[in-house]
C-alpha cells in the first residue's frame, strides 16, 4: 500500500472524529449529533415539566378548599386536560427519548443513530407541536377541557375549536415518536458493535428496543382515533355520534388500544434505567437478567390485550369484563418478577446510596405501591367503585410520577457526570431527593383516601368531607413543585463546573459508556469497541 | 424489639382502618353501603387490600432488611450470584396462586352483580344531560329533572359571597331526588341525551356510565330507607361537578304516597297548562322551567358565566327580536352544542313561558308576552 495515501486517509478520519460541534446558534437547529439531539429532548422535557407543573399547581391551589377561588370550571377542565397531555407527550416521552438518544448509541458502541438527519427532524417537530397544543389557552373559547383521554362526543362535537389544534399537535407528536422509535430500533439492530449479542445488551437498551416496537403499534392507533374525531367534527362522519348512528364507546376502544400500551411506553424504559442503577450501586450483577428481559416482553404482549380495563363501567358484556379482568391481573406477574429481581440484586450486595440509587430505590418502593393499586383496580366489582375517582388519580401518579419521572431523574443523576465531566453537588442532591420523596407522598397518598371516600376525579370543587385530604395534597404538591427548582439549579451548576468526574464515576457501573472519557468526545465509537471491551463491560464481565 | 414495635404499629393501623370502615360512609375507606352489590365490592376491596399489605410486608421487609444489612458502610462484601432457579420459580408460582385466589371470588361477585333480576318491581329511566339528571318512571307517567340545589349553586360560584359551609350537603344536594322503595328490586335504565355521564352513588355500590344511544341497566335493591348521595363520575363538561345524584329510599307505603302526590301535582300542572294564558301565568311557569333547565349555565340571576355562558340579562338575543330568541331555544345554538335544542324537550307552552320569563326577568323589561301559538309557528 502506498504510504502517503494511507496517512492521508488516516488524517481525514482523525479530523472527522475529532471535529467538534458547529459554531454559532445554528448548531442546535441543524445538529445531527445524537448527543446534541438527546440534550435538546431533555431540555424540552424539562420545559414541559415546568409548564405542566405550573398547571398542576393551579389545579391544586383551586382544590385547596371547597368553593371556587381561582378558576372557572371550564378553565379548570382545560388545565387538567392540558396538564395530562403536556406531561405525557412533552415531558415523560421526550425525557425518555432524550435519554435513549444519548445513551443507546453509547451502550451499543455505535457512532451515532441510524438516521441522524431524521433524528433532528423528529426532535424539531416537537416545539411547533407544543405551541399547537397550548395555543388553545389564547383562543376565545379556551383550550379543550375534555380530559387527556379525549372521549367523544365531549371532545368531538362538543369541543371548542382549539381541539383541532390539539389533534394536529397529537398527529405531529405521533409522527415524531414513530420516527424516533424506528431510529432507535434500527440503531440497536443494525449498528450494534460486532461481538455484542442481543442478549448481552444493557437493560436500558433492551427496554427501549421493545418500547420502540410498542410505539409502532400504539401511535398509529392514536392517530386513527383522533382523525376520526376530526372527521366527525368537520366532514360529517358520525363514528362517535349516537344521534346519527355512531357509537361513543367505539372511541374508547380505539383510544385505550393505544392508551394502555402508552402507559407501558412510559414505564418500560424506566424499568431499564432502574435495572442499570441498582446493580451499579449494589456492586453485583443484575439478578435474573434473562427473566427480566422476558418479563418485559411478556408485559408488552399483555399490554395490548388489557385495554378495556379502563372501560369496566361503560356497559360491556359481562364475559368481556371477566376476560379483561384476567388479562389485567396477569400483568401483575411479570411486573412482580421485575420487582423481586431488583430486590434480589440488592440482596447481599455492597450498597451505597448516592443520588441515582436513592431515586431508583424510591422508584422501587413507590412504583410497587402503584402496582398494588393497579391490582386492586383490576378487580371489576371493586373497580365499579374505584373507577373515575381520586383512587385512580393516586394510582396513575404513583406509576407515572414516582415511576417514570423518578426513573428519569435517577437516570439524569446517573449519567450527568458522564455527559458533563463534572460531579453534581452531592449535598444539594440529597436535599432534592428527600424533599421530593417526602412531598410526593404527601401529595399523592391522601388521594387514595379521597377516592375511596367517594371523590370523583376531574372536578374543580367538592363536597366538604373531602377537604382535609385535598388540603394535605395541595401542600405536598407545592413543596414537590418547588423542590424541582433545586434540580434545575443542580443540573445547571454541574454543566458549568464542579468536581471532575472520572471516566467511571461509579465504581460498580458496567457498560460501554463508562469506557469513554467524561465528557465523551463529540463523536464516539468511530472506532468500534473491541470484543474484549464488550465482554468486560457486559453481563459476563463480573466474573 | 424492633419487630414488636412494627407489629404493634401494624395492629393499631389495621384496627383504625377496620373501625373507620364500620361507620358509613367512611371518611377514608370505601363505604360498605346499603346494597348487596356495595357490600360485595367492599369485601373484595378489603380482601385485595390485605393481600397487598401482605405482599408489601414481604417484599418491603426483605428490601429494607437488605438496605440495612448489605451496605458497604457496614463492610458488606458483594456476593457474585445472579440467578437461582428455585427462587425464581417460587416467586412466579406464589403470585399465580394469589391471583387465582383473588380471581375466583372476583369472578363470582362480578357474575352475580351483572345478573339482572328477573322481574324488577320498579323501573326508572335515568337520563344524564348537561348538567342535571332526568328521572322517568315509564310505568307511572312521571318524569322530572333533578338539579343541583340552589343553595349549593349559589355557594359554588367563583368567589361567591356564600360559603360552601353554609350550603347543606354542599354539591351533593338536589331539588328533586330520585325516590325509590326500599327492599324492592329497582331497575335503572341509564342513558344520556348529550355527552357521556356516569351515575354513581357510592353507598349503592356501583357506577354506570350514561352513554348516548345506549341503555345500561343497573339493578339495585336498597335494604334500608335513607338518603344516599353521590355525584356524576364521568367528565361531562364545565358542569361536571354540579350534577349530583341523590336517591331517597323510602318504605313502600311512603313510595306509593309519593307517587300519588307526584301524579296529583302533574295533573294540577296539566290543568294549569290548559288554563288562560297571561303574563302572570307565563312568568310563574317560566321561572320554574328556567330554574331547572337554564339556570345551570346562565345562572339564576341571568348573569351567566363570563367567557363561557352568555348573560341573558341585557343579552342581545333576550332583549332583541322575539324570533331570534325562539330560534335559539327551539333549535339550539349553531356555534355551540352546549346550548341544546329544547324544541324536543319542552312543549309549546313551556317554551312560550320560559322565553317570556327570560324577556321580562331581572332588569329585562321588553314587556313581551310570547304565546304558545307563536312557538308552534316558529318550530
Ligand atoms: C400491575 C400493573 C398495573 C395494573 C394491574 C394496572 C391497572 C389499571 C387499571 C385497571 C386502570 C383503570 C382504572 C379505572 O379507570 O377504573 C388503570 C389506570 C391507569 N393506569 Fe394502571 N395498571 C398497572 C400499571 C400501570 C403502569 C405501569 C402505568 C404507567 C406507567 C399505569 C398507568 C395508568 C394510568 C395513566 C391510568 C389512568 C388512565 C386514565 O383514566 O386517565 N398503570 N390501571
Ligand atoms: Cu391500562
Amino acid at each position: 500500500m502506498n504510504q502517503t495515501a494511507d496517512s492521508v486517509v488516516d488524517q481525514i478520519e482523525h479530523e472527522h472524529s475529532h471535529h467538534g460541534p458547529r459554531k454559532g446558534p445554528l448548531r442546535w437547529l441543524l445538529t445531527v449529533n445524537h448527543k446534541d439531539v438527546g440534550t435538546m429532548y431533555l431540555v424540552l422535557a424539562l420545559v414541559a415539566l415546568l409548564v405542566g407543573g405550573v398547571m398542576a399547581l393551579v389545579i391544586r391551589a383551586e382544590l385547596f378548599q371547597p368553593g371556587l377561588q381561582l378558576t372557572q370550571p371550564q378553565f379548570f377542565n382545560s388545565l387538567t386536560t392540558m396538564h395530562g397531555l403536556t406531561m405525557i407527550f412533552l415531558a415523560i416521552m421526550p425525557g425518555l427519548t432524550g435519554l435513549a438518544n444519548w445513551m443507546v448509541p453509547l451502550q451499543v458502541g455505535a457512532d451515532d443513530m441510524y438516521w441522524p438527519r431524521v433524528n433532528n427532524w423528529a426532535f424539531w417537530m416537537l416545539p411547533p407541536a407544543a405551541i399547537m397544543l397550548w395555543i388553545g389557552f389564547f383562543m376565545p373559547q379556551g383550550a379543550p377541557g375534555g380530559g387527556w383521554t379525549l372521549y367523544a362526543p365531549l371532545s368531538s362535537t362538543y369541543a371548542p375549536p382549539s381541539i383541532d389544534w390539539v389533534i394536529m399537535a397529537i398527529h405531529i407528536m405521533g409522527i415524531s415518536s414513530i420516527l424516533g422509535a424506528l431510529n432507535i430500533i434500527l440503531t440497536i439492530l443494525k449498528m450494534r458493535a460486532k461481538g455484542m449479542r442481543l442478549w448481552d445488551m444493557p437493560l436500558f437498551t433492551w427496554t427501549w428496543l421493545i418500547t420502540g416496537f410498542l410505539l409502532l403499534l400504539a401511535m398509529p392507533t392514536l392517530a386513527i382515533a383522533v382523525t376520526m374525531l376530526l372527521t366527525d367534527r368537520h366532514l360529517g362522519t358520525a363514528f362517535f355520534d349516537a344521534t346519527n348512528g355512531g357509537d361513543p364507546v367505539l372511541f374508547q376502544h380505539i383510544f385505550w388500544f393505544f392508551g394502555h400500551p402508552e402507559v407501558y411506553i412510559m414505564i418500560l424504559p424506566a424499568f431499564g434505567i432502574v435495572s442499570e442503577i441498582v446493580p451499579a450501586f449494589s456492586r453485583k450483577p443484575l439478578f435474573g437478567r434473562t427473566s427480566m428481559i422476558w418479563a418485559v416482553i411478556a408485559i408488552t404482549f399483555l399490554s395490548a390485550i388489557v385495554w378495556a380495563h379502563h372501560m369496566f363501567t361503560v356497559g360491556l358484556p359481562v364475559e368481556a369484563q371477566v376476560l379483561f379482568m384476567y388479562t389485567t391481573m396477569l400483568i401483575a406477574i411479570p411486573t412482580g418478577i421485575k420487582i423481586f429481581n431488583w430486590v434480589a440484586t440488592m440482596w447481599r450486595g455492597s450498597m451505597t446510596f448516592e443520588a441515582p440509587m436513592l431515586w431508583a430505590l424510591a422508584f422501587i418502593f413507590l412504583f410497587t405501591i402503584g402496582g398494588f393499586s393497579g391490582l386492586m383496580l383490576a378487580d371489576v366489582p371493586a373497580d365499579y367503585q374505584y373507577h373515575d375517582t381520586y383512587f385512580v388519580v393516586a394510582h396513575l401518579h404513583y406509576v407515572v410520577v414516582t415511576g417514570s419521572l423518578f426513573a428519569i431523574i435517577a437516570g439524569v443523576y446517573f449519567w450527568l457526570p458522564k455527559w458533563t465531566g463534572h460531579m453534581y453537588n452531592e449535598k444539594l442532591s440529597q436535599w432534592h431527593f428527600w424533599l421530593s420523596a417526602i412531598s410526593v407522598n404527601v401529595t399523592f397518598f391522601p388521594m387514595h383516601f379521597a377516592g375511596l371516600a367517594g371523590m370523583p376525579r376531574r372536578i374543580p370543587d367538592y363536597p366538604l368531607q373531602f377537604m382535609d385530604f385535598n388540603m394535605i395534597s395541595t401542600v405536598g404538591a407545592f413543596v414537590f413543585g418547588f423542590s424541582q427548582l433545586l434540580f434545575i439549579w443542580l443540573v445547571i451548576q454541574t454543566i458549568r463546573g464542579g468536581k471532575k468526574a472520572g471516566d467511571r464515576p461509579w465504581d460498580g457501573a458496567k457498560g460501554l459508556e463508562w469506557t469513554l472519557s467524561s465528557p465523551p468526545p463529540y463523536h464516539t465509537f468511530t472506532e468500534p469497541p473491541s470484543r474484549q471491551t464488550i465482554h468486560d463491560e457486559g453481563p459476563h464481565g463480573y466474573h | 424489639m424492633m419487630w414488636k414495635k412494627l407489629l404493634l404499629a401494624l395492629t393499631t393501623l389495621s384496627t383504625a382502618v377496620v373501625a373507620a370502615a364500620q361507620e358509613e360512609p367512611s371518611a377514608f375507606n370505601m363505604t360498605r353501603g346499603v346494597t348487596e352489590v356495595s357490600r360485595d365490592a367492599y369485601d373484595m376491596h378489603m380482601l385485595l387490600f390485605w393481600v397487598c399489605v401482605a405482599i408489601g410486608v414481604g417484599v418491603f421487609g426483605v428490601m429494607i432488611w437488605s438496605l440495612i444489612r448489605h451496605r458497604r458502610s457496614r463492610g458488606a462484601k458483594a456476593a457474585k450470584f445472579s440467578e437461582n432457579t428455585v427462587v425464581e420459580v417460587v416467586w412466579t408460582a406464589i403470585p399465580v396462586l394469589i391471583l387465582v385466589a383473588v380471581a375466583v371470588p372476583a369472578t363470582a361477585v362480578l357474575l352475580k352483580t351483572n345478573s339482572p333480576s328477573p322481574e324488577p318491581d320498579v323501573i326508572v329511566d335515568v337520563h344524564g344531560s348537561q348538567w342535571k339528571w332526568e328521572y322517568v318512571y315509564p310505568d307511572e307517567d312521571i318524569s322530572f329533572f333533578s338539579n343541583l340545589s340552589s343553595s349549593s349553586r349559589d355557594a359554588s360560584q367563583l368567589n361567591a359571597e356564600k360559603s360552601p359551609a353554609d350550603a347543606p350537603n354542599y354539591l351533593v344536594d338536589v331539588d328533586n331526588p330520585l325516590v325509590v322503595p326500599a327492599g324492592k328490586d329497582v331497575r335503572l335504565r341509564i342513558t344520556s341525551d348529550d355527552v357521556i355521564h356516569s351515575w354513581w352513588v357510592p353507598q349503592l355500590g356501583f357506577k354506570r356510565d350514561a352513554v348516548p344511544g345506549q341503555f345500561n341497566n343497573a339493578d339495585i335493591r336498597i335494604d334500608e330507607p335513607g338518603t344516599y348521595r353521590g355525584q356524576c363520575a364521568e367528565l361531562c363538561g364545565s358542569g361536571h361537578a354540579y350534577m349530583p345524584v341523590v336517591v331517597e329510599a323510602v318504605t313502600p307505603e311512603a313510595y306509593n304516597e309519593w307517587l300519588a302526590q307526584k301524579k296529583q301535582a302533574a295533573a294540577a300542572e296539566a290543568e294549569e297548562a290548559s288554563g288562560p294564558w297571561n303574563r302572570e301565568v307565563a312568568m310563574a311557569q317560566g321561572k320554574k322551567i328556567y330554574d331547572s333547565a337554564c339556570a345551570s349555565c346562565h345562572q339564576a340571576n341571568g348573569k351567566g358565566i363570563e367567557g363561557t355562558f352568555p348573560a341573558l340579562e341585557g343579552g342581545k338575543i333576550t332583549t332583541g327580536p322575539v324570533e331570534g330568541h325562539l330560534k335559539i331555544v327551539i333549535h339550539g345554538s349553531e356555534k355551540n352544542p352546549v346550548m341544546q335544542a329544547y324544541g324536543d324537550q319542552l312543549s309549546d307552552r313551556e317554551i312560550a313561558a320560559v322565553v317570556t320569563y327570560e324577556r321580562n326577568a331581572w332588569s329585562n323589561d321588553t314587556g313581551d308576552l310570547v304565546t304558545p301559538e307563536a312557538v308552534e309557528a316558529a318550530r
